[in-house]
């Protein structure tokens, strides 16, 4: 009898960057779920137009490119930049922030370098980094929490203030519209307030801000979960929250009334989705067990710096980019030893 | 007793697919109506034909003889006559033709006298060896190494004997049948492989997932002839029983890149081997039979067969009540490192351990590779703690000088790397193929090397003859004038810096060896 031959290994394979994305997606629910509660429903209409637009912008770029779009589009990988894009993004930002997010990303961060394995840079913060230094002012109102404001948004209210910047019933767009808790952390604290009086102010909870505890519990729950999976190794998201948070205790012990509690930080803006779901981005991380250890400490500790005396409330973006760059120098001096090497 | 075992990076936990194979009680093949035995052994050293066509062969004749001690003779599985010497597809993916003997059995299965029986402790280590390379014998567990060669210490000194029974690759049950069937055997051999190689220490590593295996040796060991071997049951994982993990694993020390087992002191063989070590010597038989799994969802009634060597692979098939619907890809070895073959026609060799035939839902159907995303999952299973990615990286972009630096060379192409890839990049191809590139370039730059250390030699040689001639014109200048005191000192000094010798002046010999080092490959 004669049989088609074939290179060994020969068991059929078990897992597959399009499960890879896909599960991670899923393990984004919880957060997207804690946002929707916290923040209205804004954040969906932001991944819808986010999604699609990647999407369309993807398999346009591949058909430019001459490359075969089924195979390009059914990774996933494009919805998951898109869905990460989306989520940083304020609840009631334009349509069009989140249009151009996702092209910008999709475009720049990715297909220009060769499409997926091939940026040097993590697309979706390469969208929101754009987006936040050409549009800072939609890219820095956000909703109040929830158990704050007056009348929470429904999905309609939503959909008119993203569409077309109105809030609901004849009330004014900008009357919706408020400061992160990192945002109003960092401009009392400068025009000299102590922390005790910034604290007690509406927008902080018990743990951090209020909403954003919730939505940070959401994606560490997803994290968590992501971990236990095996499908993202735990060095990066354990020295991206040792070195925050050893760095925020560090300062807070030697000053309180000038630096937040260790658990704001851990519990306020980006971090969990960062340390979890955007540092992690295989692409453009480390990827050697010491090389993450350290990556993701660096980034932690450039975010704590950032948030400190940097220019931005949240810095997850920019220091997640900045590594992105030393990556692979980091892989390079952090090769494991190889059997039957000496060490 | 207490034993510690240690760990080696990465590696697999792979569904075992053992009791498909390992529930049938070991069954004794038939002679098959024709049996076949390529000529060309390992390392493409052909073998030659000691018989004609037309000869009549009994049981154990030798047929084929090779050139050296890493060539040890083939014998005649049966007896028959030698229908043709011609060239056969051999047991290759390619299905490449090359010179094999022929042999149509005769049914009768006419051996010789048996020899008497023989006390190998009375026998030195060298003869012991000039007997199991005489009876055929080579490393069982896949790599085929002529036994006599690696059981050689050589100056090198070794404290351990390692029986390499960690049958890791699934589907695989050739190594756990032969040991609950054949425990004693199995321990004899160890017994004469460790005066062979001249240690007091053995250690056969197991995997713990063959209780009953284990329970056979044990009994047997119980009956107190063993000191100094210890049976050690090792974590399933895969590659446990690749030769440098199972060192790892047993003794915590590591194969020196580019070195062999011995370099760590040990010398490791598979338990099939010392099995048949034990009958040629004890019994003065041949290597002419071997155990082989046949199993897949593609095979009727999987199960071992203590085969003949030579049976084409159809037969033992048939034995096997023959192929299912639904086989799809014949494989000889296990799934992650075996190969497949083109066509059953072809015959089993010394090395072959196991007949797999999967069915439709086992293999892996024609995957697409996608980029690279870097996940990371190849560096996490390599057992040898490589970064394949980076591998991938280099070898793709033709950069074999950076994959040399991360050190391609020591892959052994174990599959866990690809097994694992997201992204379903044929990793161990690309590795293969820099690996042979690499391989080639540093042939020619041994040979550039030696060419440009003989022309410097040559060089150095004739400068010094030049000077060696003027200085003496000049002594005898010298000599006939008066010599004056100042050039009697002259001379001495002279005389004095020829005899220290040319600071690390090339000579021919210094040359490097031509080839490169060789390496045993690992068993299994
Ligand atoms: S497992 Fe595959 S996709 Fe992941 S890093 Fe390795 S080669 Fe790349
Ligand atoms: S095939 Fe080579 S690179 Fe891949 S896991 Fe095995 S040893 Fe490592």
């Amino acid at each position: 009898m004669r049989f088609n031959t074939a290179p060994a290994p020969h068991l059929a394979p078990t897992a597959s960057t399009r499960r890879i994305m896909q599960w991670v997606l899923v393990a984004m629910a919880p957060g997207i779920a804690a946002q929707l509660w916290q923040f209205g429903p804004g954040v969906l209409i932001n991944l819808a137009l986010a999604i699609a637009t990647a999407l369309l912008t993807e398999s346009a770029m591949l058909r430019l490119r001459a490359q075969p779009s089924r195979a390009g589009l059914s990774d996933w990988s494009a919805v998951l930049t898109a869905a990460l894009l989306a989520v940083s993004l304020p609840p009631i930002a334009p349509w069009w922030i989140s249009v151009f997010g996702a092209l910008f990303a999709i475009v720049i961060g990715k297909q220009l370098y060769g499409g997926l394995g091939y940026n040097p840079f993590n697309p979706a913060m390469v969208g929101y980094a754009v987006l936040l230094i050409s549009f800072p002012k939609p890219m820095t109102a956000w909703l109040p929490p929830t158990d704050l404001a007056a009348t929470p948004l429904g999905l309609l209210d939503a959909w008119s203030a993203i569409a077309h910047r109105a809030g609901p019933a004849g009330s004014s767009f900008d009357a919706l519209a408020m400061a992160t808790p990192l945002d109003t952390l960092k401009t009392q604290l400068g025009l000299g307030r102590t922390m005790d009086e910034v604290q007690s102010g509406p927008l902080f909870g018990a743990l951090a801000g209020k909403g954003w505890q919730w939505v940070n519990l959401g994606y560490l729950a997803g994290g968590l979960w992501l971990l236990r999976r095996g499908l993202i190794a735990w060095q990066i998201p354990a020295g991206f929250l040792a070195a925050l948070g050893g760095l925020s205790l560090g300062f807070y012990l030697l000053e309180p009334q000038t630096y937040p509690t260790p658990l704001f930080h851990l519990f306020a803006g980006a971090t969990m989705l960062g340390a979890f779901f955007i540092a992690t981005d295989p692409v453009t991380a480390s990827t050697t067990p010491k090389g993450r250890l350290i990556y993701g400490a660096l980034i932690g500790g450039l975010v704590f710096v950032i948030r400190s005396w940097g220019g931005y409330p949240d810095g997850v973006a920019f220091a997640v980019l900045l590594l992105n760059l030393a990556a692979p120098t980091i892989d390079h001096y952090t090769r494991p030893r190889v059997y039957g090497h000496p060490g | 007793m207490m034993f510690t075992l240690h760990r080696f990076h990465g590696g697999l936990h792979l569904d075992a697919h053992k009791e498909d194979s390992s529930l049938a009680p070991l069954a004794t093949a038939p002679v098959p109506p024709r049996l076949i035995f390529p000529l060309q052994q390992r390392g493409g050293q052909n073998a030659e034909a000691v018989v004609q066509v037309g000869d009549h062969v009994r049981k154990g004749q030798v047929i084929a003889r090779g050139d050296g001690p890493m060539n040890p003779p083939i014998h005649a599985s049966s007896s028959g006559i030698v229908s043709a010497i011609e060239p056969r597809p051999l047991p290759h993916p390619s299905g490449l033709a090359d010179l094999a003997i022929v042999i149509d059995t005769d049914g009768e299965d006419l051996a010789p006298a048996p020899e008497e029986r023989r006390d190998y402790r009375q026998l030195a280590p060298d003869e012991l060896r000039r007997i199991i390379f005489e009876a055929g014998i080579v490393g069982l567990g896949g790599a085929a190494f002529s036994t006599a060669v690696k059981t050689d210490p050589g100056h090198r000194a070794i404290d351990t004997l390692i029986l390499n029974g960690a049958e890791c690759e699934p589907y695989i049950t050739c190594d756990d049948s032969l040991l609950r069937n054949f425990p004693q055997e199995v321990l004899e051999g160890a017994r004469i492989l460790m005066r062979v190689v001249g240690v007091e220490r053995c250690l056969l590593g197991i995997e713990d997932d063959m209780p009953e295996a284990i329970r056979a040796l044990r009994e047997v060991q119980q009956t107190g002839h063993y000191a100094g071997i210890d049976i050690i049951t090792v974590p399933a994982i895969y590659p446990s029983g690749g030769e440098k993990q199972l060192i790892r694993i047993l003794t915590g020390r590591e194969v020196p890149t580019r070195g062999i087992p011995a370099d760590a002191g040990v010398i490791c063989q598979n338990v099939g081997t010392a099995a048949a070590v034990f009958r040629a010597v004890a019994r003065g038989e041949p290597l002419i039979e071997r155990i082989v799994t046949v199993t897949g969802k593609g095979i009727k009634h999987p199960g071992n067969w203590l085969t003949r060597i030579g049976t084409p692979i159809a037969d033992l098939v048939r034995y096997s009540g023959g192929y299912t619907g639904t086989a799809e890809r014949l494989i000889l070895g296990g799934p992650m490192m075996g190969i497949s073959l083109p066509s059953d026609a072809l015959p089993l060799v010394k090395a072959a351990n196991c007949v797999l035939v999967t069915g439709r839902s086992e293999t892996t159907g024609p995957k697409q590779a996608l980029p690279c995303i870097r996940c990371g999952a190849c560096a996490d299973a390599c057992p040898i703690n490589l970064l394949p990615q980076q591998l991938y990286w280099y070898s793709r972009a033709d950069n074999l000088q950076r994959a040399e630096e991360y050190h391609l060379a020591d892959c052994i192409e174990c599959g866990c790397c690809d097994y694992v890839c997201p992204s379903h990049i044929p990793l161990v191809q690309y590795f293969r193929a820099a690996k042979s590139e690499l391989v080639a370039k540093q042939r020619e730059r041994f040979k550039a090397d030696h060419a440009r250390e003989r022309f410097e030699a040559r060089q150095a040689r004739k400068e010094r003859e030049k000077q060696e001639r003027a200085e003496a014109a000049q002594r005898k200048k010298a000599a006939l004038a008066k010599p004056d005191a100042s050039e009697i000192q002259d001379a001495i000094a002279r005389a004095k810096a020829r005899k220290r010798p040319p600071e690390s002046a090339p000579t021919a010999d210094a040359a490097p060896d031509e080839s490169p080092p060789a390496r045993e490959p690992a068993e299994n």
